[in-house]
């Protein structure tokens, strides 16, 4: 007899993989819109090098290896999207490509596809990216509100290495809220996050857990430590990280439990390396080093919640 | 027992390919990961253990039959340890600035399990002759490895393979190659092919000797 | 990095997190590769290394500065750091054995290996070539150490995680482990800069 094994959670049928994901891109629409809104043209090609790349690498290697070809569960255009929206609108587009590869290639595949990655592809593709070109990564541009006319012509003012984190005092908090700031395309409006997240949670994709813990702590910790806990919120990637990118389901932990754990981890982290730290932003750094210890709180909370039996060799 | 020097060549091939301390045996991770930054430091490694494998096979190999099976590792230590100081003087006097790259690596020689290794399991049942060799096989085998992975980490990271710039002006250097992180990537992926190579050429020979039976 | 500098709590955070001895130093792979494929292993891997460590830090110094500086033998002190390391994990092993038998019995077969694990041999040439003091040599050695057990309780985790993973067959082993390493390694660039 042959038995399939397979890690949990269960991810491998493809109409329920396929259902997930469409929720999770119908969830990532307001923040792809108003991203493109406020970044124009610029970031839609980023979105597209990205989706498109993350999509063509898993078809080459499912053929090459011959492997059923899955792309139909549009895994790979959350992965690709995801990326996207984690980079500026103004990343080269061989950038672009080259971390979406990286996401599904090294990430995903070599680990035995989806179910099997222990990191959230696009989170880790993000790091390599930043850690290999932080001048690309974080020269942000200023919202050119392409529908209103207002944009500025060709030569666009680039907020050099400056991250928005740091010089909040110059955005109304309505402009942090709505998205009218710098940053990369899909973490800069607040609203249409909380859009996103409402609609997931309605639908039941993922809990409030991780989430509501990982903002919480970096609110808190945030005003603990003396800072404004509303701006650290609505800057930089917190909110985005914590809905879309710390909620995958295959890299943070199974039960409520350690789901919590997780979070506030993610949040201490976060407020750790924005304030002490040698990166401006910590959220990827954060939840990729969550997703490592992700096994560890599985398999202590196992065992706290159920007692399981010790195994005796 | 096989002709004189076919017996040398297989001695010297086995080290190069067949038993590869690095891709083959998977010894001496650290100064594998920790020097191949530039192939310029990758070299340097290569050539200061090789210096240290073929002293060292060479004089455990004379002295086989005098030390005490008892005390043979104290004693392989303390001929190891020998040569490493011995190589850490000489860089310190005639290559400063490669001895300051290689840092403590170069003292940790004397714990990179290839040298032990080699010692326990044929130095020490060896005469001086093959010893030596496969000092010098086991060591240029570690040298190329060496090479291999820093030329690709160095080419990415900084464009270049020994400081000569390979990928023109508009290449934008990959800076994680040089992280600590690339080390890790490079030698693990670099692994992986060379097994895949080694399965497909080992499947294509079993299929060659079905279809000559 | 000085003890006295940046304070007792910083300086463990930068041993055991901004410089880990395995993703930034490589210190240690060795068992870090080999012995990471259960995570109960690697904890009595990670607890006997922790120990040995912190004792091979207090006798390297104490060896170095009061006998071979004394004697004008620096050049000696490879070669006598092996033999202190060497000694040291005979009588732990005696020690426990006879003292303290349920720790021997978890921590016993893991004491053997660890007189070729080059990250004690490396913290023992760190704390001479950074001139630490005492106490900083013996902080340096058990956070240090405690970074180690870190990192393999966290491999271990994960490789436990992928035992019914289809990874490509050429991959498997140490392979796939260096590639996970690789990528543990980028979240800890994370920890970059903490202390200055």
């Amino acid at each position: 007899m042959n038995l399939r094994m397979s890690t949990g959670p269960h991810l491998l049928d493809k109409d329920t993989t396929q259902s997930l994901m469409l929720d999770v891109l119908i969830a990532l629409i307001p923040a792809t819109a108003l991203g493109v809104y406020f970044f124009g043209v610029s970031a839609a090609l980023v979105l597209l090098v990205c989706i498109v790349t993350a999509v063509l690498s898993e078809l080459i290697w499912q053929v090459l290896m011959k492997k059923p070809v899955r792309i139909t569960d549009f895994s790979a255009v959350v992965t690709g999207l995801i990326l996207g929206l984690n980079l500026p609108a103004n990343a080269p587009l061989w950038m672009a490509a080259l971390g979406s590869a990286i996401a599904i290639l090294l990430v995903k595949q070599l680990f035995g596809g989806i179910g099997h990655n222990f990191l959230n592809p696009a989170i880790f593709a993000r790091a390599v990216l930043l850690a290999s070109w932080p001048v690309h990564m974080t020269s942000y541009v200023l919202p050119q509100r392409l529908l209103l006319g207002s944009a500025a012509p060709s030569g666009v003012d680039v907020v050099a290495s400056a991250t928005p984190l740091l010089s909040t005092s110059q955005w109304s908090t309505m402009d942090l809220f709505i998205g009218n700031i710098p940053g990369t395309i899909g973490e800069v409006s607040k609203a249409a996050i909380l859009v996103g997240f409402a609609y997931l949670l309605l639908r039941g994709t993922i809990t409030w857990h991780v989430p509501t813990f990982f903002v919480g702590t970096v609110a808190l910790l945030t005003w603990v430590l003396g800072g404004n806990p509303l701006t650290a919120v609505l800057t930089g990637g917190v909110l985005f990280g914590a809905v879309f990118m710390a909620t995958d389901y295959v890299t943070n932990p199974m039960l409520r439990v350690g789901q919590c754990i997780f979070g506030v981890m993610c949040g201490v982290i976060v407020v750790v390396i924005r304030m002490y730290g040698g990166y401006p932003e910590g959220v990827t750094f954060a939840i990729l080093f969550m997703n490592c210890i992700t096994p560890l709180i599985d398999r202590y909370s196992k065992r706290k919640v159920y007692g399981e039996v010790k195994q005796h060799a | 027992m096989p002709k004189k020097g076919n017996d040398l060549r297989g001695v010297f091939i086995n080290g190069l390919l067949t038993e590869n301390p690095t891709f083959r045996l998977v010894l001496g991770t650290c100064p594998t990961l920790a020097v191949t930054t530039s192939a310029i430091n990758g070299l340097g490694m290569g050539l200061a253990a090789t210096f240290v494998l073929i002293g060292s096979n060479a004089v455990i190999s004379l002295l086989r039959n005098f030390i005490p099976n008892k005390v043979r590792i104290p004693a392989f230590v303390v001929v190891i340890c020998t040569f490493v100081t011995m190589i850490q003087m000489l860089m310190q006097a005639f290559v400063p600035p490669l001895y300051d790259a290689l840092g403590i690596f170069i003292p940790l020689i004397v714990v990179n399990c290839i040298i032990l290794a080699r010692a326990e399991a044929f130095a020490s049942k060896n005469n001086v002759v093959r010893s030596a060799m496969d000092g010098v096989s086991m060591g240029l085998g570690f040298t190329l490895a060496l090479i291999l992975i820093s030329s690709i980490r160095e080419l990415l990271g900084n464009g270049t393979v020994f400081g000569i710039n390979l990928l023109g002006a508009s290449f934008e250097p990959m800076l994680l190659m040089v992280l600590a992180p690339g080390g890790f990537i490079v030698f693990g992926l670099l692994l992986g092919i060379i097994n895949a190579i080694g399965e497909k050429r080992k499947a294509g020979k079993e299929d060659k000797e079905v279809a000559a039976a | 990095m000085r003890l006295s500098e940046v304070g007792f709590f910083l300086f463990m955070i930068d041993c055991i997190l901004t410089n880990n001895y395995i993703f930034s130093r490589f210190l240690g792979c060795c068992p870090f590769l080999g012995v990471s494929s259960k995570v109960e292993t690697s904890i009595g891997m990670g607890l006997a290394v922790t120990f040995v460590m912190g004792l091979a830090s207090l006798f390297t110094w104490t060896v170095y500065e009061f006998l071979l500086i004394p004697l004008k033998l620096e050049y000696l002190s490879t070669i006598a750091f092996i033999f202190i390391i060497a000694a040291l994990v005979q009588f732990v092993e005696m020690f426990m054995k006879k003292s303290l038998p349920a720790l021997y019995s978890a921590l016993g077969i893991y004491l053997p290996l660890i007189t070729t694990n080059c990250a004690v041999l490396g913290v023992a040439l760190l704390n001479i070539n950074s001139n630490y003091g005492l106490l900083e040599s013996v902080l340096n050695g058990v956070f240090g150490a405690l970074g180690f057990l870190l990192a393999i309780v966290m491999m271990a985790g994960v490789r436990e995680r992928l035992e019914t993973s289809d990874i490509p067959k050429p991959f498997r082993g140490f392979s796939i482990s260096l590639v996970i390493a690789g990528m543990m390694a980028v979240a800890f660039l994370g920890f970059k800069g903490l202390v200055k």
